[in-house]
């Protein structure tokens, strides 16, 4: 009994990690159609943001939601003015372009930090289910992607800056039309999903530790989940995920984490294989 | 001077060029030049079997290097267990084209879009890396090879002749080899792409819509392609592995894939000399700024030395500023600077004219 408690809090993290670094991908994928292969290495420089500002004395909470997503937010804006504009409608190029960007970041920051392992401890120590022992960080973890999840439903649905971000989505040129400033909308759009990024990044700091390389093992699992999702930005994320994240932790706990991995990326392929539109291509259509 | 005409210069050119380099390399260069030399021409095959996939079959391969390490492993394997080239070294073409013909049934039957393309084979490559990095363990093994895991394979058998176990070819001859096969695979590319199956190949990159219309499938023809390019590039990791002595999961990894995009895009998509100068030349550029590592200490140097930094640098200029890569654009330019001249030519009475008039 136990154990099977145990276990679904393995699974549901597994789930809420999974959902958290996707969903900065997620928006800009979905919004702008723009492949971001640099993604893993914002979640690296929200990691190593966060972990800056602790050594510089910042509470490890205002480290990890406010200075990480507003650096990266701003590195992201950065990106999209001086490379991402140039290059909308050319798919394969962006791509391309981003792919240089995460290795030039890579190298950075291996110059400027070294090609080491920082970690900070995670905070809220462990708790107990009946004999065994589990992190009080997982429940943080999965409660961050809820309200994260939460929020952007919530702006995305009931404000006006998600409605103009999901008219643009739509259908650019009418949004341009009605007044909106699509260049603008993509610029902030951008910044936002690179925030969210460097959110999830510091938030997992604790878990994982930080190194320059750190991104490659983020870029396929949220590619992936975001792909496998589909066209539907949330739904599609959540949905990814649940799939996704059980098959891995299940994997996982069944053989070792490697090939939990493995599992992962090939119920993927296969799942693409299957729905070449993603599950929201097929199921929950009128997700948003 | 007619297309035609300067397409068989530009073979002569190559074919000269290229037999000059294989004969007279070894009598004046030093060993470890040629050593070096060796592993560019190495990398130039394997960036050859991009150019045909990605720059003629517009197939974005972001996983060329899991058959580049496939071939390397299969060798490294196989060769431990034969003991006799021949077999190992037909393996290693096999196997990795056994494995694109699989990944590309899934991949064109299934019609998934360029885009997505990039992101499976992206996967495909990480899979590959993660599995073989976790078989370092003595249970993890084939016949009586050591997968080794994330510490590769030490000390694989060269290749011999054909049916002589014990006429091994030495570090010379691996340039010879090297070499010849380098150009043996350019004029064989050549061939095909001027064949029947290559002008399809290219009529459906530049209209996929069209070229079915016209009744070629062209999920068939993307297939073929992309089996093509994985046995070229598992023959490219055969010689690899050779070349070292060594195999390690790094050769499966995304600084690996990264490269020979670089390579290609830098040269030049649609053509085939261009990536093969890209290949030499970002290769030679990295090791000489590699070197340039006195003390290793200084900042300065730190960025220098920094292969992904510089690389990644690269890609982005070229995909911004020279997206169609060397080669094309400097055709153009001498095209743009001949015909200028032609025109200088053709114009330049009249300002004379107009000062007499």
């Amino acid at each position: 009994m136990d154990l099977i408690v145990l276990l679904a809090i393995q699974v549901i993290y597994a789930i809420a990690s999974l959902a958290l670094i996707s969903v900065g991908l997620a928006i800009i994928f979905g919004m702008m159609r723009v492949i971001n292969l640099a993604h893993g290495e914002f979640l690296m420089l929200g990691g190593y943001a966060a972990i800056v500002a602790t050594s510089h004395g910042v509470s490890i909470w205002i480290a990890m939601l406010v200075v990480a997503p507003v650096v990266v937010g701003i590195i992201g804006v950065i990106v999209e003015r001086t490379i991402i504009r140039f290059l909308y409608g050319r798919m394969i190029d962006t791509m391309l372009a981003t792919w240089g960007l995460s290795l030039f970041l890579v190298g950075l920051t291996t110059a400027v930090f070294g090609n080491t392992t920082v970690g900070i401890s995670a905070p809220l120590g462990s708790f107990q289910i009946g004999a065994y022992r589990t992190s009080g960080y997982t429940l943080f973890v999965i409660a961050v992607a809820l309200v994260l999840l939460g929020g952007i439903f919530a702006v995305l649905r009931w404000t006006r800056l998600g409605l103009i971000a999901r008219g643009t989505m739509q259908n650019a040129n009418m949004a341009a039309a009605l007044g909106v400033n699509p260049p603008r909308v993509y610029a902030v759009t951008f910044g936002i999903g690179a925030a969210l990024s460097g959110l999830a990044g510091a938030v997992l700091a604790p878990v994982s530790g930080v190194f320059p390389t750190i991104g490659v093992a983020y870029v396929a699992k949220s590619f992936i989940t975001v792909i496998g999702g589909g066209a539907a930005i949330l739904t599609g994320t959540v949905s990814a995920s649940a799939l996704f994240g059980t098959i891995n932790q299940i994997a996982t706990f069944a053989t070792t984490p490697v090939f939990g991995e493995v599992a992962l990326l090939a119920t993927a392929i296969v799942l693409i294989r299957l729905l070449p539109q993603g599950i929201t291509g097929r199921f929950f259509r009128r997700g948003l | 001077m007619n297309a035609r005409a300067r397409n068989l210069l530009g073979l002569a050119l190559v074919g000269l060029v290229g037999a000059g380099f294989l004969i007279l390399t070894p009598r004046f260069a030093e060993l470890d030049t040629v050593l070096d030399l060796t592993v560019y021409m190495i990398m130039a095959i394997l960036a050859l079997s991009l150019a045909l996939v990605w720059g003629y079959g517009g197939i974005l391969c972001f996983g060329q290097s899991a058959f580049f390490g496939l071939g390397a492993y299969t060798y490294a394997i196989a060769m431990f267990n034969f003991g006799e080239s021949t077999i190992p070294l037909l393996l290693a073409i096999a196997l990795p084209a056994a494995f694109a013909a699989l990944l590309g049934y899934f991949m064109f039957y299934g019609r998934i879009s360029d885009v997505y393309l990039g992101v499976i084979t992206l996967t495909v490559t990480l899979i590959l890396f993660n599995s073989v990095n976790s078989t370092a363990g003595p249970e993890f093994h084939i016949g009586v090879a050591r997968l080794g895991g994330f510490n590769g394979i030490p000390g694989i058998p060269p290749l011999n002749i054909p049916g002589n176990k014990a006429a091994v070819i030495d570090l010379e001859g691996m340039f010879y080899l090297s070499t010849a096969a380098l150009l043996v695979t350019y004029f064989g590319l050549r061939l095909l792409l001027a064949s029947r199956f290559g002008r399809i190949i290219v009529g459906i990159r530049e209209n996929e819509r069209r070229a079915e219309l016209l009744g070629y499938d062209p999920r068939a023809y993307k297939l073929a392609t992309f089996t093509i390019g994985g046995a070229l590039a598992g023959f490219a990791g055969c010689l690899f592995a050779n070349w070292g002595n060594f195999v390690s999961p790094t050769i499966f990894g995304l600084a690996q894939s990264a490269q020979i995009i670089i390579w290609v895009i830098v040269g030049g998509r649609g053509t085939l000399i261009g990536p093969i100068v890209g290949c030499i030349g970002v290769q030679w550029l990295s090791a000489a700024l590699g070197a340039n590592q006195p003390s290793g200490s200084d900042w300065w140097t730190r960025v220098l030395a920094n292969a992904p930094l510089i690389l990644g640098i690269i890609l982005i200029a070229f995909v911004l500023l020279v997206p169609r890569g060397l080669v094309p654009t400097l055709g153009d330019l001498g095209h743009w600077l001949l015909r200028a001249r032609a025109r200088r030519v053709a114009t330049g009475l009249r300002p004379k004219q107009a000062e007499e008039g």
